[in-house]
């Protein structure tokens, strides 16, 4: 019975899944962006391979040492050096681990207690969706900078903490959109067949409702992604992020602007690898978002 | 109106409610608030006059009820660093953040929806796909870097604006411009699709066969239906403004509220922590109640609904 239920449900999912990536390999934004994530991720994953130093290797010799294409540069330091004598570049590349993994988890969590919250109240309507939306505008109200710095503030800034706190800031925007999602398809035949058939209501949801809203939440996470990666770089500049010696983006930026009238690099390079990752984000979420659009024209 | 007025505020109070719960938890996240409300080095006779005074040994409902019953005063206790009434403080340093707040949001107003417009105007030429690609990388750029960058071009290199502080109208041009950058892509961004919804809609075109000129069916037909998305955009981004102060304000040195916060969260004085909280949180409601009477002003079907 499972397999003539999931047997042609696979092969539609399958032939979706060849669609939208072949749609995706045909856009030049895709391939460059695509590219350049995959480059971060492997940076993240072996930062020892690429970076040419060692990112804690301190010395006063080599302190605020312009890029090596400049005037003044040592040859080894592409990047330059910060107010330590540490290599930018080798920072910059060990620093992708911490944005990225901090990034990924926070959104992990944001989407699991956005799923959590936004399936059940499109699901069960009534009393339930009355209390989750008040929930969601009640923490939409405040400014999510402040009260996440206000939290971090409270309960210290460790990794762990700060994966909760910025994955607790994002449920509401994810519960919204999968809450509308499940409502446009909670009422469509295949939901009330499912149903008629006995199917209950967990069964319904994991395996009806689910496959059928999952493309909303996957464009709407990279973008969350990308959201992610601005606040926990906004944390680090506040000093509320990782704590030094440990390299972040948004710390080596904080870091560099005390010298910023002697040594504009040292915040110049962590902020454009900043942009780099937000923009290859931002771009691959539109351009996913479009692949997954039935209604666009993709010839 | 005054039916749809009312109904909006009874649904405000739940929110209100809620925000009052969530400020009076923060400093209970970590347990006993006398950690957070005293310095480390307080004896144990101080802390235990502390929880008395301040009704720490009662049962959490009574300190709540409390805490509400003060906040509603304006009373979060006095400030831990400068030892006077922390709202006091937060209300010295709001008519700077209330320029900075209103100075960004004219200009992404005043740039903003008038790039979208004439971005879908001229839908798929270089104007159109320069708009997209400023706002793409907009919304791609940290506001704290992009305004370490304009310090470092304008401030440093070309000398033209002060760096940081607050007095003259100089000091006001970066950090407005960098706190703004994010909002006028949005809102351009916000405004060409809108836009691009009404052109193709029926209503124009019987108003260009009735032969008005391309400028009143552009500004005036298209851009009023257009608007209340826009107008949605932009009372939802009165909470990224106002995070986006806290930030802003640390960079240029700027003398508000933002500031004030973050020092704040830095010597631990929660008393003011909680007041800038809940202010900020309140505002943000009370902005898009506004917006929500603005709709109903705007768009008749949305009262009678």
């Amino acid at each position: 019975m499972t397999d003539t239920v999931n047997g042609p449900e696979r092969a539609v999912r399958k032939s979706q899944f060849h669609l939208v990536t072949t749609r995706l390999r045909r856009k030049k934004p895709v391939l460059v962006c695509g590219t350049l994530l995959i480059i971060a991720i492997i940076c993240a994953l072996v930062p020892g391979m690429f970076a040419p130093h060692d990112p804690y290797e301190q010395s006063l010799l080599l302190r605020l040492k312009p890029p090596s294409f400049m005037d003044g540069g040592r040859e080894g330091y592409f990047l330059g050096t910060d107010h330590l004598g540490r290599d930018t570049l080798s920072r910059i590349i060990y620093g992708a681990r911490i944005t990225l993994l901090v990034s990924l988890l926070a959104v992990a969590v944001s989407t699991i207690a956005g799923i959590a919250a936004g399936v059940a109240a499109g699901f069960y309507g009534g009393r339930i969706d009355s209390v989750i939306l008040r929930l969601i505008d009640m923490q939409l109200a405040f400014p999510v900078i402040l009260l996440v710095i206000a939290v971090v503030a409270v309960v210290g800034p460790s990794l762990t903490n700060l994966i909760i706190i910025m994955g607790l800031s994002g449920w509401p925007r994810m519960a919204r959109i999968v809450r509308g999602a499940v409502l446009s398809v909670r009422g469509l035949e295949y939901v009330d067949a499912a149903r008629a058939i006995g199917a209950g209501s967990w069964r319904i949801m994991a395996y009806h409702i689910m496959p059928n809203i999952l493309s909303a939440i996957i464009v709407y996470a990279s973008f969350e992604l990308a959201r992610m990666i601005l606040l926990e770089a906004t944390l680090s500049f506040l000093g509320l992020g990782v704590q030094p010696p440990t390299p972040t983006w948004g710390g080596m930026i904080s870091d560099g602007r005390n010298y910023i009238s002697l040594a504009w690099w040292v915040a110049f390079f962590p902020g454009l690898a900043i942009g780099i990752i937000i923009l290859t984000f931002n771009i691959l979420g539109d351009e996913l978002r479009d692949a997954l659009d039935p209604q666009l024209n993709h010839e | 109106m005054l039916r749809y007025f009312i109904r909006r505020l009874v649904l405000t109070i739940p929110v209100a409610i809620g925000i009052l719960v969530i400020s009076f938890m923060l400093t209970r996240l970590s347990g006993d608030p006398t950690d957070l409300l005293l310095p480390p080095d307080a004896t144990d006779s101080a802390r235990e006059a502390f929880r008395r005074n301040y009704g720490l040994d009662q049962p959490l409902l009574t300190q709540f009820g409390s805490f509400v019953v003060n906040a509603m005063r304006g009373d979060f206790g006095d400030s831990l660093r400068f030892h006077e009434p922390a709202m006091s403080l937060v209300m010295d340093r709001m008519g700077a953040t209330l320029e900075l707040a209103v100075a960004a949001m004219a200009l992404a107003i005043l740039i903003g929806i008038p790039t979208g417009v004439v971005a879908a105007y001229k839908r798929n030429t270089p104007v159109d796909i320069s708009v997209r690609g400023i706002s793409l990388l907009g919304q791609a750029m940290p506001s704290f870097y992009l305004g370490i960058l304009s310090i470092i071009v304008f401030s440093v290199w070309l000398g033209w604006f002060p760096s940081s502080g607050r007095g003259t109208w100089w000091h006001l041009v970066l950090p407005a411009i960098t706190l703004s950058f994010q909002l006028v892509a949005l809102i351009a961004r916000v405004t060409r699709s809108c836009m691009l919804d009404v052109l193709g809609q029926d209503y124009i075109r019987t108003a260009r066969a009735k032969g008005l000129g391309e400028s009143r069916v552009v500004w005036l037909h298209a851009l009023r239906n257009a608007f209340i998305p826009v107008l949605t955009v932009l009372g939802l981004q009165v909470g990224f403004l106002l995070g986006g102060v806290v930030v802003i304000e640390t960079v240029f040195s700027w003398p508000g509220v933002g500031r004030l916060a973050v020092q704040a969260i830095y010597a631990r004085d929660f008393p003011v922590v909680q007041a800038v909280v809940l202010l900020f949180a309140m505002i943000f409601v009370f902005v898009n109640l506004i917006v929500d009477l603005l709709y109903a002003a705007i768009d008749p079907r949305i009262r009678y609904s």
